[in-house]
């Protein structure tokens, strides 16, 4: 096979705040290289930065030092090939599912039917066109996450960056939804990169998990998960990979009290 | 994932067997509402017609009289003087004004708000201002007002366009302000920018705030028609007060402010359905 080149490349970054007349190191030195059509996961427990990176991937915030490069190309803002997926959704509470999701097409001056189509076959591909016409107030919060999806999707978005997508959802349509991404990213390929604190949500997801620790954030670890997908949650093999997950976060946490975010 | 897409349509199903039932209650409840806000003005006139007649005083018209004068204002054929049957005259001429202050103020004031409010430069430059005038009564501007535009419906326009306009300005700034900062990012990441941000993101995201500004000005600017119509027009609500005033005629002076109050009253009414209808995805913001 021949070597691919990184779809993302992120490059000696790190980030720096201003919080009042002191500054706090949100993360060190940063160099990952991510390959076309990867799931990472970024996990840690909160505020180690993992967010943070995210955001500067997005192009929300910029980097103090270093670059982020998408094909080669230097992040400078936003831009539809990166589609965020927040947790509180972010969805614009005044459109319609249909409307959220043709929002993206709607940007590039295509024609009304252009948008129509499209909006019409995404808001299919997450299963929601029953509810195509309601507002987001009248959703599920699973609806909603699904519309999120969709809404960047619908928009080219080749990166999916994914900040906790899932972390307010009950169980029950947790699970549901972790499937259908991965039927999604299977699909249609694209990158994936996501946050959370949970282990069992990394090993069940990720090809690749990058494990993050605090005070400045940095990268502790970096382990490929070549479990085969499906993957079954109760096998010895998943648990391994759990259980090895787990110690590597927890060793470079000093406070017991972390623990409870990490067991989740 | 059909499965969730379909949970909520058949929770809806079942609340809807018992429906009759439910309209049934609903209209109860609506006639009972009807009944307790009617029933306090009757109770109203009630004491206001006993008061007069137990303190025998013959500077405050009573009811029968101001009844009286709303027939004669509205139809003629009672006193037939020179404000008999102009009621609609009277109501037009300060419905022009009204609006076109009110109007004005929302067509400066909502543009003004949302980039005030998104423009950090801009709100530096004006905010002091804004706060530094806004404290002055409207009352205080009627001199200058008059110097500016005249004796004549500009000034009234144009006393009630101040009034109007900071609750307008304020309400729509707040609303911006108060906007999740994510559906900014959400709506830049989905390569929304420049003007389309403030069309598409910004102006609907500030609507609810933006309509309880145009609610509150609607009402200041029925408040101040009595004011601006001080400066000499000879039609209009305000100057029918007016003129009640100097000729004594109290029963016409408390006919003019029944007739504001339902004027007010009713064109309240219509924003408030208006506002309903446009923010019907923001279910917090149905009055």
């Amino acid at each position: 096979m021949p070597e691919a080149r990184p779809h993302v490349m992120i490059r000696g970054v790190s980030k720096r705040f201003q919080v009042g007349d002191g500054e706090i190191d949100a993360l060190g030195r940063i160099d990952v290289a991510i390959d076309p059509g990867a799931f990472v996961c970024l996990i840690g427990a909160s505020g180690c930065g993992k967010s943070t990176l995210l955001r500067i991937v997005a192009g929300f915030e910029e980097p103090t030092t270093g670059e982020v490069l998408v094909d080669d190309k230097p992040v400078t803002g936003p831009g539809s090939d990166r589609g965020m997926v927040f947790q509180d959704y972010a969805l614009f509470p005044w459109m319609t599912v249909r409307q959220n999701v043709g929002f993206g097409p709607r940007q590039r001056q295509l024609s009304r039917r252009e948008v129509e189509e499209i909006a019409h076959e995404f808001v299919k591909l997450v299963g929601l066109e029953q509810a195509a016409n309601r507002y987001p107030n009248q959703l599920s919060g699973g609806m909603k996450q699904r519309v999120a999806i969709a809404r960047v999707l619908a928009n080219h978005a080749n990166i999916l960056l994914m900040d906790e997508p899932f972390g307010a959802l009950d169980a029950l349509t947790r699970e549901q939804l972790q499937r259908e991404l991965l039927q999604i990213w299977t699909r249609s390929r694209v990158t994936i990169l996501f946050v959370t604190h949970s282990v069992e949500e990394a090993a069940l997801l990720a090809d690749r998990v990058l494990v993050m620790s605090a005070g400045p954030g940095r990268i502790e670890a970096d382990i490929r998960i070549d479990l085969p997908r499906p993957r079954d949650v109760s096998s010895p093999e998943f648990n391994a990979v759990r259980r090895d997950l787990a110690r590597r976060l927890t060793s470079h946490l000093a406070a017991p009290r972390n623990l409870e975010t990490v067991v989740t | 994932m059909s499965e969730q897409a379909t949970a909520l349509p058949s929770a809806t199903e079942q609340t809807e067997a018992p429906a009759a039932a439910r309209g049934h209650r609903r209209r109860i409840e609506q006639l009972r509402a009807i009944a307790l806000g009617l029933g306090f003005p009757i109770l109203l006139i009630l004491l206001w017609d006993r008061a007069v007649a137990i303190t025998g005083t013959r500077l405050v018209p009573s009811p029968r009289d101001v009844a009286v004068m709303m027939y004669d204002f509205s139809f003629g054929g009672v006193y037939d003087d020179a404000f008999s049957a102009t009621i609609l005259t009277h109501i037009w001429k300060s419905m022009t004004r009204v609006y076109g202050g009110f109007f004005l103020a929302a067509l400066i004031g909502i543009p003004l708000g949302l980039m005030i409010g998104r423009v950090k430069l801009l709100r530096q430059l004006l905010d002091p201002t804004i706060n530094l005038l806004r404290p002055i009564p409207v009352t205080a501007w009627l001199p200058l007002s008059m110097i500016f535009f005249g004796l004549g419906p500009n000034a009234a326009i144009f006393l009630v366009f101040l009034g109007a306009f900071y609750p307008i300005l304020l309400n729509t700034i707040f609303g911006v302000r108060s906007v999740d900062v994510r559906l900014f990012e959400a709506a830049a990441m989905l390569g929304c920018k420049g003007s389309a941000m403030f069309r598409q993101v910004v102006f609907p995201a500030s609507l609810p705030s933006i309509f309880n500004g145009l609610r509150i000005a609607h009402g200041f600017a029925w408040i101040l028609i009595v004011v601006g119509e001080m400066t000499g027009v000879p039609t209009g609500l305000g100057s029918v007060i007016m003129d009640g005033r100097t000729l004594s005629r109290t029963d016409l002076v408390v006919t003019g402010m029944i007739v504001i109050g339902v004027c007010g009253f009713v064109t309240d009414r219509i924003i408030v359905m208006i506002s309903n209808r446009v923010l019907q995805w923001s279910p917090q913001h149905h009055a």
